[in-house]
């Protein structure tokens, strides 16, 4: 009796030690070794290295990342937010000595904050400083290869998501930033007080230079802004490039002295080679262009440097987001659509594809207003329901003019107002083109429910729900508006939206 | 043709209700209202005479009102269009501009072609009104 409760006793005493000793055990794999322990050659858990420090409190100059980690099976969540944090600044597999010859404890990324995923086991939201030093100034390549250039395949993580980024005032300034901005766009249009209307010409393959030039022509008389080249029109067989953009312009200059209005052609200058891409932009500025567009296929570097031809040339740049679903639009892996729209805007873009809240393509409506902000907005105050994590200040950089554009349709005006607001670039491809009455007519429905929307919203109406009863009262006087109601007047895409901001509502963030 | 430079040339023309309520909308957010009209519509044209300063100190739309019907009976027959000027930090613009005046023929504008080497075109639009001088165009 008495020695089965003594033996009871030390049963349980062991298994405290073994629970203590286990604790002890896995809260020095998370603690930064120092001094000569932590430069012994061999292998330390990164957080070991010093990768993970819960007690760093941010400086105001550092640059911020906050990452969705997926950790492999019996990955600790900080271990793995260290060996994020260490793989995208100074750290290698394994322990070398001469990081002692360098300022290393500044160098070093520290991943100071982990907290799951709400509503998401096994993911978790790490956030990451980065000193400023670790970066070139006004580079996006030497940024995007630093955060984003080699982690993505790091083993230990099943995916891995850059949600967002905070730069300081003293990195942003390093930019030029968007060579014409909004507010200058505009005025260099005098269109104000509402958003511009633009169109993609359809079919995007195929037309000869004389046939796109027509449908420019058209949709431009009948009352857009705007028309553009797709993002692969580029100099094909069927039509080569010099031909569009002489056809173009024909058909640009001959609709602005049918309207009185300033028109414009987004010329896209993507090509192969710098070279080729510079010839065409000098070629699009020598025929009056106001504007060119490229590609995000590019590149960072081709952006950056397009961006500082257009700003010595004041021309307007456009953006096609070509590409970048493969890696924004899925959540636990890639990167966020909102880190692409602050990296554009510091590379410096005047229009980029933003998403339409109610079109064809992917959008959740919180997260779409949440990339509009950051591309418009002076500063940005921390707002998780539109996916904004870090609060950030543009320092006077100009904003860039958001486009919406896939399967909108002048039904929907009344939604897009009040989702997307002013300063957008409303395109109605095949909402301009298909109209049952021509082109021009399709145009002219667009403008006309456009201008009656806004008309109607600076009244004090309350479009949100007077919205088809606005259009309805406009289409009266408008047969072409009229036509577009009854074709599409119906037509909705609702799907569910595979990237939505997850987030507590009542969390409060650093 | 009918100029449709300003933010509403593509509804039917506003009435003076319509007009006021526009410019509550713009006194409502702060924005300075002002006047200006011209006889040179050409779309590059972006200094229109002023029709005084801009009024940064009526606040409401009647008294407003009372300069767009001034000016609308000195300038019968010129283009007048009423802007609402913002002048907060990063804005300093233009927030609406809308015409509520304009001649009652509009005879629009030329497009003139001086053709150049390899197919190029220089374009030049000009006015047909503006073969005349100022002040005897409409």
């Amino acid at each position: 009796m008495k020695t089965s409760a003594m033996n009871e006793r030390a049963r349980t005493d062991q298994a405290r030690r073994d629970a203590r000793d286990g604790v002890v055990a896995a809260d020095e794999q998370k603690r930064a070794k120092t001094g000569a322990a932590r430069y012994r050659p061999g292998v330390l858990k990164y957080a070991q290295m010093g990768y993970w420090n819960p007690d760093y409190s941010p400086a105001a100059t550092d640059v911020l990342a906050l990452f969705r980690i997926t950790p492999q099976e019996g990955v600790e969540p900080e271990e793995a937010a260290a060996a994020v944090a260490g793989e995208s600044s100074t750290a290698t597999w394994t322990v070398v000595w001469t990081d002692r010859l360098t300022a290393c404890d500044r160098y070093r990324a520290k991943a100071y904050r982990v907290d799951p995923v709400p509503g998401s086991p096994g993911q978790y939201f790490a956030y990451i400083a980065y000193d400023l030093d670790l970066f070139e100034p006004g580079s996006i390549a030497n940024l995007s290869a630093s955060v984003i250039g080699n982690v993505f395949g790091f083993k230990p993580l099943k995916a891995l998501r850059l949600e967002d980024m905070r730069f300081p005032t003293a990195y942003v300034k390093t930019f030029a930033g968007p060579p014409t901005g909004i507010v200058v766009e505009r005025e260099r249009l005098d269109k104000f007080g509402r958003p511009l209307l633009g169109a993609t010409v359809k079919p995007k393959l195929g037309l000869s230079g004389k046939n796109y030039g027509r449908v420019v022509y058209e949709a431009l008389k009948g009352g857009l802004d705007f028309t553009k080249d797709d993002e692969n029109i580029n100099s094909q067989p069927f039509m080569h490039w010099r031909d569009r953009f002489l056809y173009c312009m024909e058909a640009i200059n001959r609709a602005q002295a049918a309207t009185g209005e300033v028109k414009g052609h987004y010329l896209n200058v993507t090509a192969g080679t710098m070279e080729d891409m510079y010839e065409r932009a000098e070629f699009a500025k020598e025929l009056g262009s106001i504007v060119v567009m490229i590609d995000l296929v590019i590149g960072y570097t081709a952006i950056q440097s397009m961006s500082r031809w257009a700003r010595r040339n004041d021309m307007i740049l456009h953006l096609h987001r070509a590409g970048h679903s493969t890696y924004t639009r899925q959540k636990s892996h890639g990167v966020s659509f909102r880190v692409i729209s602050k990296w554009m805007r510091l590379a410096g873009v005047d229009h980029i594809h933003a998403g339409t809240v109610v079109g064809k393509l992917e959008g959740d409506p919180h997260s779409v207003q949440g990339f509009y902000n950051v591309l418009r907005e002076g500063h940005n105050p921390q707002d998780l329901q539109r996916g904004i994590f870090f609060e950030q200040d543009w320092a006077g950089l100009n904003g860039v003019m958001p486009v919406a554009s896939g399967g909108i349709h002048a039904g929907q005006m009344h939604q897009l107002l009040h989702y997307l607001g002013e300063d957008v670039v409303l395109q109605f491809g095949g909402g301009t083109i298909g109209h049952p009455m021509g082109i021009a007519a399709g145009a002219t429905a667009n403008r006309v429910a456009l201008e009656a929307m806004v008309l109607a919203r600076n009244e004090g109406r309350d479009i949100w729900n007077e919205g088809p009863e606005i259009l309805a009262a406009a289409a009266k006087d408008c047969a072409p508006l009229k036509a577009a109601l009854d074709v599409w007047g119906e037509v909705t895409f609702n799907y569910a939206s595979t990237d939505t901001p997850d987030y507590v509502p009542t969390a409060a963030v650093a | 043709m009918r100029v449709t430079q300003g933010t509403f040339s593509f509804l039917p023309d506003l009435t003076d209700e319509q007009i006021a309520r526009q410019i509550e909308y713009c006194l409502g957010n702060g924005w300075a209202v002002s006047l200006e009209y011209t006889d040179d519509p050409h779309p590059r044209n972006t200094y229109w005479e002023m029709f005084g300063h801009p009024m940064f100190d009526i606040r409401d739309a009647a008294g407003v009102m009372t300069e767009v019907n001034a000016c609308r009976k000195t300038f019968p027959n010129h283009y007048i269009k009423v802007n609402a000027f913002d002048s907060s930090r990063g804005r300093e613009s233009l927030r609406l501009s809308f015409i509520i005046g304009r001649p009652a023929a509009e005879p629009g504008f030329a497009l003139v072609r001086a053709e150049g080497a390899g197919r190029s075109v220089r374009y030049t639009t000009r006015s047909y009104a503006t073969e005349r001088p100022e002040g005897e165009r409409y």
